[in-house]
């Protein structure tokens, strides 16, 4: 992509002084997005063994908080074309017109290349490559590569969203094990049903974009069976925490009674035929609060302990 | 002096200015923040910050 001529074109005429404000960057690094993305960070830190400063921790979430903003700086450079398309990114600042896209591309760049140094200077190796990996990830497998050309685009670009927890856990500890794996595949499984949820009621959205989501190459009935499969998977290692003994009865309780609601309510999406999308909406919706009520209990249950007395030494 | 040197230029806005004025601002405090965090961090961790295990 060649970032002048694309700059030219988008406005019809030689690039005039920007009128960018802070507030259009900020809304570069999809703030929504970047808050669970700190969240579950946060959980993989405080889960894990062994003792980080408070200074330490906090420039751990700091750069994990501006490598995922940057990576989603890098998304919506990339995307302009298709987010211009769709109602529901069609205000984002680069298809409004509000940012260029050689802005945006170097905004993106140079987060990304400051919060991987950072992370890697001031915390450790470890961390900062999986940093690393995840914004190559993000950027480059998922939205150069799989979103325009496959309906598994979600299933495997969403790995970039689950790896936050395993790079807290790899401040803390600079090794790697089953438990952070584990947080992982939560995210990992929670992805496909959260976003196909999404991808239903919006099918139009992307079948004008051309975005080769499950629902619009494979039909609803199939993505609505894909999303209760999905379900089962994720419900199972919402709970294996438990019995694996990384948690205790607190959160396999939680765990238990969101993973019936999940359930219900994926049955119900299953059983949903259009024109409906209710369904859909409250699983999307629901979904979001799973996560965060998982994990945000699976620190209280397992790390809260853990990181007062670290915070407190 | 030749005429090249008495044309304005691009002569910005007031809103282009308004916009640059912001954004270097907001280049400025990160600059300090990321300042800050090296100071802090150099004496929070002493001679270990050149010790970086993977």
């Amino acid at each position: 992509m060649s970032l002048i001529s694309e700059g030219a074109e988008f406005n019809g005429t030689i690039a005039e002084p920007s009128l960018a404000t802070v507030g259009d960057y900020l809304e570069l690094l999809k703030p929504r997005v970047m808050s669970l993305v700190v969240f579950t960070a946060l959980v993989g830190l405080s889960v894990a063994p062994g003792s980080i400063h408070p200074l330490t921790a906090f420039t751990a979430l700091l750069c994990i908080t501006v490598g995922a903003g940057a990576s989603g700086a890098l998304n919506m450079w990339y995307d302009f074309d298709i987010d211009a398309k769709m109602t529901r990114t069609a205000k984002r600042p680069l298809p409004s017109g509000r940012i260029q896209p050689g802005e945006a591309l170097a905004f993106g760049l140079t987060l990304s290349v400051f919060s991987v140094v950072v992370l890697g200077l001031l915390v450790n190796i470890l961390s900062a490559a999986i940093l690393a990996f995840t914004i190559f990830f993000y950027a480059v497998i998922y939205t150069m590569w799989l979103k325009r050309s496959t309906p598994q685009n979600i299933v495997i670009g969403g790995a970039a969203g689950a790896f936050p927890p395993m790079i807290g856990w790899a401040a803390v500890t600079g090794s790697m094990s089953f438990e952070p794996i584990l947080l992982f595949l939560i995210i990992f499984f929670w992805t496909p049903p959260h976003f196909w949820a999404l991808a239903i009621y919006k099918m139009e959205d992307f079948r004008r974009a051309g975005v080769p989501m499950l629902p619009v190459v494979s039909g609803e009935s199939n993505t609505r069976l894909q999303i209760l499969l999905y379900s089962v998977l994720l419900v199972v290692l919402g709970v294996a925490p438990w019995p694996l003994d990384y948690a205790g009865p607190l959160y396999g309780v939680v765990a238990v009674a969101m993973g019936l609601c999940w359930m219900l309510l994926a049955m119900r999406v299953y059983r949903e035929r259009l024109p409906a999308d209710q369904a859909c909406r409250h699983l999307f919706a629901f979904s979001i609060l799973y996560l965060f009520l998982l994990f945000a209990v699976l620190m209280v249950d397992r790390g809260w302990g853990g990181l007062m007395a670290r915070f407190a030494a | 002096m030749s005429d090249q040197g008495n044309e304005p230029g691009i002569v910005l806005t007031e809103a282009q200015k308004r916009a640059r004025r912001s954004r270097s601002i907001a280049i400025a405090v990160s600059l300090i923040v990321l300042v800050v965090l090296f100071y802090a961090m150099t004496l929070v961790k002493g001679p270990a910050i050149l010790i970086r295990p993977i």
